[in-house]
């Protein structure tokens, strides 16, 4: 069956070309993948399988990195490395710290 | 939450005025996808997965990477024969040669000839050799050139402004997580006596990816 991400000879339009100047938190998350397969905690391997198992919705609608750490999450619950009770807390917190920085005159 | 900033000297007269400021991170709303990638941040320091200097580090090394090294090891080629054949021998040694961190993932070099041209693509990700060319365009992630380069690349190479003459045959090269390329462009005319820092120079990000080829400038 070819999936969603085996993209290579199918029909598509014009190649957009413009630039993009990537945000903070994309160079984060590149880190932290970078991080997790040279500790060998993940491999490459997993990671793109991770990525295509998002599905067509979020292989269509999310951007490169969104993929990614929604990807880098999903394979770290997998893998136990974390637990969804401490990832949401995580969430939270990174919530709250943002909303207080952002309320700083 | 607010905060008074009290004998910060933000205040005049009893009244608080903001600072005149770019916009800060802090003041981009914060999506799911940021509060997660912080999460995710914490969370692997937290589980003692890495410290807070290799996330700094890392990112370090992210912005560091720039197609200068690619354009490096080109140029070098270039003027150096025994060079060009080990560059085409393991690119990744040659890259040591000249004190450039390759990465551990294998590179290939392939060397366009007057009949010859190659590009590099990944079809089914985005795999690419990014300590020699820095992080990569968001074309080459893009569906449109994964999925027609490797069918039509004559015609897309025709809209990044690289018209080939019929005669000259065009490789495509697929690159996978396990095996990565880099094109190594002929030299142009009217280069002859460049210094091999003037060689590098012309040597671009598309063209170590064969989208574009290097010109005497």
């Amino acid at each position: 069956m070819q999936r969603i991400h085996d993209v290579g000879g199918l029909p598509a339009g014009p190649v957009d070309r413009s630039p993009h100047d990537y945000a903070p938190w994309e160079k984060k998350v590149d880190a932290i993948m970078r991080l997790m397969i040279g500790a060998n905690l993940f491999t490459l391997d997993e990671m793109r399988r991770t990525i295509e198992e998002l599905g067509p919705g979020a292989y269509e609608e999310l951007s490169y990195y969104q993929r990614w750490i929604q990807a880098a999450a999903n394979l770290a619950l997998e893998k136990g490395l974390v637990t969804p009770s401490e990832l949401g807390r995580a969430i939270e917190a990174a919530k709250a710290r943002h909303a207080e920085a952002a309320s700083c005159p | 939450m607010t905060h008074a900033h009290d004998g910060h000297g933000h205040g005049h007269d009893g009244h608080v005025h903001p600072h005149p400021r770019q916009p800060d991170i802090e003041d981009a709303p914060l999506t799911w996808h940021m509060a997660l990638t912080e999460a995710m941040a914490e969370l692997i320091v937290q589980k003692g997965l890495c410290t807070p200097a290799d996330i700094h580090r890392t990112l370090e090394k992210i912005d560091a990477a720039s197609p200068a090294a690619g354009g490096r090891l080109v140029a070098r080629a270039w003027l150096d024969p025994d060079f060009r054949a080990r560059l085409l021998q393991d690119v990744n040694a040659a890259a040591g040669e000249l004190g450039i961190d390759a990465g551990g993932i294998p590179i290939r070099a392939v060397a366009d000839t007057p009949d010859l041209h190659n590009v590099i693509v990944c079809t089914l990700c985005s795999c690419y050799p990014r300590f020699l060319l820095g992080g990569s365009p968001d074309w080459y992630k893009s569906k449109a050139y994964r999925a027609r380069v490797v069918r039509e690349p004559r015609a897309v190479l025709a809209e990044f402004g690289l018209d080939l003459p019929e005669g000259v045959q065009i490789e495509v090269h697929d690159s996978t997580a396990e095996l990565r390329y880099l094109v190594l462009p002929e030299r142009p005319t009217g280069t002859e006596g460049w210094s091999e820092d003037e060689l590098a120079a012309i040597v671009t990000r598309d063209c170590l990816i064969g989208t574009a080829l290097p010109v005497a400038a």
